[in-house]
């Protein structure tokens, strides 16, 4: 593994799948009575978030406490920032207060690589801008293979698992993130989008991609909605949320032209009624409340490969 | 190595125990667990990966034929609760799969291949409190190399091996290893 965790291309098969065995094996510890493990015992993560996040931040802020490590949140709201603090100096001040990972949320794409420059502890990117958010996808790929690869279990990658991303690919760093991961443990992924939310170099990206959700349904094995992000949309992408949600939302109706196996992920927060249907997001096939789950199992075991070995060694500069 | 990947007697070293030898010292042990503990009633084995992990089921295996009497067999992976995480890059974690009936009230028999520093044995114990309150904890090792750094000593041993600091002892066994032995080697040799 790599240092730091910025992109999802830093992981190759055998760090990503290093990573699911070792959520695999954390799993239980949520059944336990003691849900604490001494293993990063006197070790210091900081939580930096410039975004507003309310599952990503608790998530980490768990992983890191049941591994016993000390947590320190930092919000860019009521802190120096709103001042006009600069990313860099946020940084030096938590290099001088000893931080051995920094998680870092931020709006700007790149902000997790350029604070992997500054900072001599590791850097987790915990979503910069529309670029990556590498966490959320380790925790889809480790919600399909819990699913769907039950049986092999240890080692196994999702080898021939078909998965439909639908929506907005255009400003999703989870859509980009889960496109790499994915495809390195062998899922075949589809883009479903209107022309106007896909990137423009997505010919490049190991995937394919569709325009019309209804001829990828029947033939996915998983589909992972996402959402509309509103805050983003500075253009008119579609002419109206309406028709948005009548060409690419999963209602009922398209949800029965499924297989019968197949499960709908959706990373949060959802706008119901938007990308997806309500008794979609409730029904048995949602995976979405065991991907939250998951995200903290998964989440404590980038932290303890991160963390939990020996240092290391200083990049020369 | 041999071209198997698996040290071969001789060449990686001298087999200080053969596969008969060791289905003694198991048979033995199995024994003196059920002595011990009044026939093995409450008993629960628990083997530390990689190989404690078979050698626990070979001795449920026994007390099953012996009493007739079914043992909870799990296994308990200590790597999280190691004292020299920080001394290697970190390592993939081993099984933790407990009994359904747990270990609260019962006796816990830890089982290990090799007794060596007692660090292993140390982080079990620890791992154990986090999972519940046993009324005891025993240990049994197939083997006891010596060169304790801790207070710690198996309540059933198979065999006592004096060794040097220097020398490795390797314990294959059929279920991981493809055949059952016991060999000891120069770290200088190749291994």
């Amino acid at each position: 593994m790599k240092r730091h965790l910025i992109s999802a291309a830093d992981l190759s098969r055998g760090d990503a799948l290093l990573i699911l065995d070792t959520a695999e094996e954390l799993a239980s510890l949520a059944d336990r009575p003691i849900k604490k493990l001494p293993t990063l015992r006197g070790r210091t993560v900081v939580n930096l978030f410039f975004e507003d996040s309310t599952r990503t931040r608790i998530s980490f802020e768990a992983a890191a406490k049941r591994l016993s490590a000390d947590v320190i949140n930092f919000s860019a709201k009521g802190s120096s920032v709103a001042k006009g603090e600069s990313l860099k100096d946020t940084a030096l001040t938590l290099e001088a207060m000893g931080a051995d990972a920094v998680v870092i949320r931020h709006s700007a794409s790149g902000a997790a690589h350029r604070l992997a420059g500054w900072v001599r502890g590791s850097v987790v990117n915990a979503g910069d801008g529309t670029h990556e958010h590498p966490t959320q996808a380790l925790l889809d790929a480790f919600t399909i293979r819990r699913k769907l690869r039950a049986a092999s279990g240890r080692g196994a990658g999702l080898d021939g698992i078909r998965v439909t991303i639908v929506g907005d690919v255009l400003h999703s760093r989870v859509a980009r993130s889960n496109v790499l991961l994915l495809s390195t443990l062998g899922a075949e992924v589809t883009l479903a989008a209107p022309p106007t939310l896909l990137p423009l170099a997505v010919d490049t990206w190991p995937c394919a991609v569709s325009y019309d959700l209804d001829t990828a349904l029947p033939k996915s094995d998983v589909v992972m909605m996402l959402r509309v992000q509103q805050e983003r949309m500075t253009d008119a992408y579609f002419p109206s949320v309406r028709e948005y949600s009548r060409r690419y939302g999963l209602d009922t109706a398209r949800m029965a032209r499924l297989p019968d196996h197949a499960i709908v992920l959706h990373p949060g927060p959802m706008n119901r009624g938007v990308e997806i249907a309500a008794e979609v997001a409730d029904s048995a096939r949602s995976m979405i409340v065991e991907q939250v789950a998951n995200g903290v199992t998964t989440r404590m075991a980038v932290l303890y490969l991160l963390l939990g070995g020996t240092e290391f060694p200083e990049v020369a500069s | 190595m041999g071209a198997t990947g698996y040290p071969v007697a001789g060449r990686d070293g001298l087999a200080v125990l053969d596969a008969d030898e060791i289905r003694r010292a198991l048979t033995r042990i199995a024994h003196e667990i059920l002595e011990r503990t009044h026939g093995g009633d409450e008993v629960v084995l628990l083997g530390i990966p990689t190989r404690g992990v078979p050698l626990a089921r070979r001795l449920a295996a026994r007390i099953g034929e012996f009493e007739g009497l079914e043992v909870p067999c799990g296994s308990l992976d200590v790597t999280m609760h190691r004292d020299d995480l920080r001394l290697r890059p970190a390592r993939a974690l081993g099984r933790t799969d407990l009994p359904p009936s747990g270990v609260d009230g019962k006796t816990v028999v830890l089982v290990d291949d090799v007794l060596y520093s007692g660090r292993t044995v140390r982080a079990a114990l620890d791992a154990l409190t986090d999972l519940g309150r046993p009324r005891a904890v025993q240990l049994a090792v197939l083997v006891d190399r010596g060169h304790r750094e801790l207070p710690i000593r198996a309540d059933y041993v198979g065999k006592n091996l004096p060794t040097s600091q220097r020398e490795v002892v390797h314990v294959l066994l059929a279920e991981v290893d493809a055949q059952d032995a016991v060999m000891i080697s120069d770290e200088g040799q190749p291994s």
